[in-house]
């Protein structure tokens, strides 16, 4: 097996590793901080947020803040065991 | 190169690890300009001791002492009032600059958790301030803001800059050694608010702000 094997083509995106990286160190985040922090469009985050749902990467909660709807995400045990390993083959990558 | 792509790809996840659960837009120059405060502060409130310490106490003529001791603790407070009002104010105008230099929003989420952060143990220090106070306690009252200001900034620091750790562990050292010198807390309060801040205001400008 050789190491680029351990990239992962679901992280291969500017937009889902940015969305990755900050559910690693966030418990959650909703949608407009992960705009905010992306510099994305609604639809273009809407997208990645849904590859990512997909592969069940990370847990999406639809609720509401009084009237507002409200969509929250975190990381699932699965999607961090994933990027972390991602984040290993980056960097022996790098070492080489 | 391939390899390059990889290593965007490493500083890119940094870079959103730090930005989405740090505020990095805390200007140091606040913190300078809050130890300048702090100074001017300590040396006004040295003025208004020295005052008191040159009335005749054998010859008031009318004058009640408890008035007196009422109003230098009014003037005091009016003092601290001011240095804190001056310190936060001048803190919001350079950091909202510098937020808005870096393209960060100043009420963010990661704003919101420093500043909640910071205010727990400051807001019980303050109380437990007022408790001295009550108690009779007054000559601990210095040291207890140096080590709870500390404390407030050590509990912050995983919010913001790291280096904030490091200035509120020295505040918490200043703090317990003068609670052994009673009377000089003024010095000690100079010492911290005044100096410490201006030391680690200029350290983390020049770490972060001039670039």
């Amino acid at each position: 097996m050789s190491l680029i094997d351990n990239i992962n083509k679901a992280f291969d995106h500017r937009i889902r590793l940015g969305i990755m990286s900050i559910l690693m160190v966030n418990d959650y985040a909703d949608f407009n901080m992960l705009k905010e922090l992306l510099g994305a469009t609604d639809g273009n985050l809407a997208s990645h947020t849904k590859a990512l749902e997909k592969v069940e990467y990370i847990v999406v909660e639809k609720q509401f803040i009084g009237r507002k709807p409200n969509t929250r995400y975190s990381a699932s045990k699965l999607g961090k065991m994933e990027f972390k390993k991602h984040i290993n083959a980056l960097e022996k990558l790098i070492g080489k | 190169m391939e390899s390059n792509k990889y290593l965007e790809d490493i500083s890119e996840i940094k870079n959103m690890m730090s930005r989405s659960s740090r505020f990095i837009s805390l200007s140091g120059l606040s913190g300078v300009m809050a130890g300048v405060y702090a100074l001017i502060g300590a040396f006004l409130a040295k003025l208004k001791l020295q005052a008191i310490a040159n009335i005749d106490w054998h010859d008031l003529s009318g004058e009640d002492p408890i008035k007196i001791e009422t109003g230098l603790i009014m003037d005091l407070f009016v003092i601290a009032m001011g240095v804190m009002v001056m310190a936060i104010a001048t803190g919001i105008v350079l950091t909202m600059y510098k937020a808005h230099n870096s393209g960060e929003k100043i009420w963010n989420i990661s704003s919101q958790r420093l500043v909640i952060n910071f205010l727990i143990p400051l807001v019980t220090g303050g109380l437990f301030c007022i408790i001295l106070y009550q108690n009779g306690f007054s000559s601990l009252i210095s040291s207890t803001t140096l080590i709870f200001y500390g404390l407030a900034c050590v509990n912050a620091s995983k919010y913001t800059l790291g280096d904030v750790r490091y200035m509120g562990m020295a505040f918490i050292i200043l703090g317990l050694i003068s609670t052994q010198f009673v009377g000089y807390g003024l010095y000690f309060w100079a010492l911290g608010f005044g100096l410490c801040h201006i030391v680690y205001g200029a350290l983390m400008y020049f770490k972060y702000d001039r670039k």
